[in-house]
């Protein structure tokens, strides 16, 4: 069938259905049409981001048990195919990869000659993106492309990458997206979204470049019978949902609580080691070095992830600002759930409990900020 | 500089590795040599010129009463002086003597232990001389020993970030081996340096960079003995990391081993 067109993000109201055993016709299609299709796979004993070519590379059958500091791949007792929550990669690393070189400079006869490093990157198929991922893509659209200062490489692998989100049919231990209105449901942000039944998908078509990927594949008109089962597997979802967050004026009570006692206890905990700002989908810092080689003719800038938690992150002429891990923890805290609004008006907290599953020793955020509600200042 | 940077490279109690280095960056080797002036590197060339010296290279660390006398002479003649290497940052993994009694294992291992004249420890470089500055690693990276020259000889200070090993995990995608399988890792408070190779190949980190900058290794213990591992393996970990006798594993291992000095 041939899709109406509609402007981007704005879905289509019918819903399609797309047989499993078409999917591999449909990941073919994208990587015809010039995408590098990235999406869930297994690796190290976890679910990540990576190429996906064949249905195959999806974890099958697999699942995720997640809780503070732990995660764990198990078999499941059926074969979904996207059965699991979110695991550590995120499509952060595809818009703001983590290491990238920013310009290059060469000294010539005539003086210093600047210039581009190009961007080799075919455009991205993202297979998987959750609510909570699209709503992190959103947050950190806002950081790179949306206000005055552009990053020109975000900008072009975000325009250019076509999202196929799935619906969560499952919640973990560490999932709040409930609290912080980003999911589990994909209403916004996506190309296409896809909610998982036995035997197919139902398909909602958010953009014309989603509905132009579907053209020539043998796609239907999704019964009412389907609808219902895929309505009912979204639903699985909501119910699991265990954690929450009080964000009741938190912004007000975190900044009026900056010498509360409950930093100096989470600071004994807190290793800094940076992993929840690392995993987070949209912790968006960054350190620029330049590089030059031997003779100093060529000199490189390169960009790479950095984080608020390295004790030399805040070095200014003088010394470090932040110099003890009571006062990286609550920069970081206090910047995710606080100024992060006044900042960009939004929580820069999507709710996907990454950095809970993935802290070494096990630090909650949500436990942390309810200790600071339940006696503040 | 205008003359070409005069470079030595003097060797301690060391297994050799790092300098090593050196001679490994074969795609630079030309290209430093055209720049830098070997002065003295007994490992590489017979050449050998008296100082003053612009950059000394020292790896190794002290256990003996000549090579404490050694590295005096070497400091004079060195404008800058650079440790390479766990042994001569932290005392290496022969520091394990300093919480044994080394007589003992000299009548252990020598067959005539009255010829043998060395110290009851093994110290780093800086417990004799100033340093100017510490290359981590066991052995250290040698691209990080290019940049280290690089710099000197560019006139800034060299760029070894002093994060954990953590952060260069998660630059390259490694999934985090203790929070996925349970594997009981160092990462946390040990300083990057190496591109975090042991956990890509799914093995706990055990530190051969030594701490990074303000490690909390309580915390970690505390959560490695969580998972099961004993006090006693948290000990020898700290210890046998070839950084043992750096300060803050040293007193952690000490405080695990209930022996707070």
């Amino acid at each position: 069938m041939k899709a109406v067109a509609r402007p981007r993000n704005s879905p289509q109201s019918e819903t399609l259905l797309l047989a499993k055993q078409d999917f591999q016709a449909f990941l073919d299609q994208l990587w015809q049409g010039g995408y590098r299709v990235v999406g869930p796979t297994i690796a190290q004993q976890a679910i990540v981001y990576d190429e996906i070519r064949r249905v195959e590379d999806l974890p099958r059958g697999w699942t995720d048990e997640q809780s503070g500091g732990q995660y764990r791949l198990t078999r499941r007792d059926d074969e979904a195919w996207f059965g699991f929550v979110v695991g550590p990669h995120s499509p952060k690393r595809y818009f703001f990869p983590p290491q990238v070189a920013v310009t290059q400079a060469d000294r010539t006869s005539n003086g210093w000659q600047f210039s581009e490093v190009p961007d080799q990157e075919p455009p991205y198929a993202l297979l998987g993106v959750r609510a909570c991922e699209l709503a992190a893509i959103a947050v950190q659209d806002r950081t790179f492309i949306n206000e005055q200062y552009v990053d020109p490489i975000y900008r072009r692998r975000r325009e250019r990458a076509l999202i196929v989100a799935v619906n969560c049919t499952q919640a973990a231990s560490t999932c709040f997206c409930t609290s912080m209105n980003t999911g589990p449901r994909c209403t916004q942000g996506f190309d296409l979204a896809l909610t998982e039944l036995p035997d197919s998908f139902t398909v909602e078509v958010g953009s014309e470049r989603g509905a132009d990927v579907l053209s020539s594949l043998p796609v239907t008109r999704a019964a009412p019978g389907s609808l219902l089962a895929a309505e009912a597997a979204r639903q699985q979802a909501v119910d699991q949902i265990t954690k929450g967050l009080d964000t009741k004026d938190i912004r007000d009570l975190l900044l009026s609580n900056l010498e509360h006692p409950r930093w100096d206890e989470v600071a004994t905990r807190c290793l800094s080691c940076t992993n929840c700002t690392m995993v987070c989908p949209t912790c968006f810092c960054s350190s620029v070095k330049e590089v030059s080689d031997l003779t100093g003719d060529h000199v490189q800038r390169e960009r790479e992830w950095d984080t608020c938690f390295n004790w030399d992150f805040s070095y200014m002429n003088g010394g470090i600002v932040r110099n003890q891990i009571r006062s990286r923890y609550r920069q970081w805290l206090t910047h995710k759930l606080a100024s992060w609004i006044d900042q960009f008006g939004v929580s820069g907290c999507v709710g996907c409990g990454r950095c809970i599953t993935w802290c070494p020793v096990a630090i909650d955020l949500t436990e942390e900020v309810a200790a600071i509600r339940e006696n503040p200042a | 500089m205008s003359h070409k940077p005069r470079l030595a490279v003097f060797k301690f109690a060391s297994c050799d590795g790092c300098q090593l280095s050196l001679v490994a960056l074969e795609d630079e080797l030309l290209a430093l040599a055209e720049r830098i002036d070997v002065a003295y590197f007994l490992e590489a060339s017979s050449r050998v010129e008296p100082g003053p010296y612009d950059v000394a290279l020292v790896e190794g660390s002290i256990t003996t009463p000549e090579d404490a006398q050694r590295i005096r002479q070497i400091r004079r003649d060195s404008r800058f002086l650079v440790t390479i290497g766990a042994c001569a940052t932290a005392g290496g993994i022969q520091a394990l003597r300093n919480w044994a009694d080394s007589a003992e294992f000299l009548r252990a291992v020598y067959a005539s232990p009255e010829y043998i004249h060395s110290l009851a420890t093994s110290t780093p470089i800086s417990s004799h001389v100033p340093v100017d500055f510490e290359l981590r690693g066991c052995p250290i990276n040698k691209q990080q020993l290019l940049e280290v020259l690089v710099s000197l000889l560019g006139g800034r200070r060299p760029r070894t970030p002093v994060h954990s090993v953590c952060l260069q995990c998660k630059r390259r995608g490694t999934v985090c081996v203790t929070v996925a399988q349970g594997i009981p890792c160092l990462g946390p408070v040990t300083h990057d340096g190496c591109g975090a190779i042991c956990p890509s190949y799914n093995r706990g980190c055990y530190g051969c960079y030594g701490p990074c900058e303000q490690p909390n290794l309580e915390s970690l213990s505390d959560q490695c003995q969580v998972i099961g591992v004993s006090r006693e393996t948290l000990v020898r970990s700290l210890r046998n990391s070839f950084n043992g006798y750096a300060p803050e594993f040293r007193a952690e291992s000490d405080r695990l081993a209930g022996e707070e000095q």
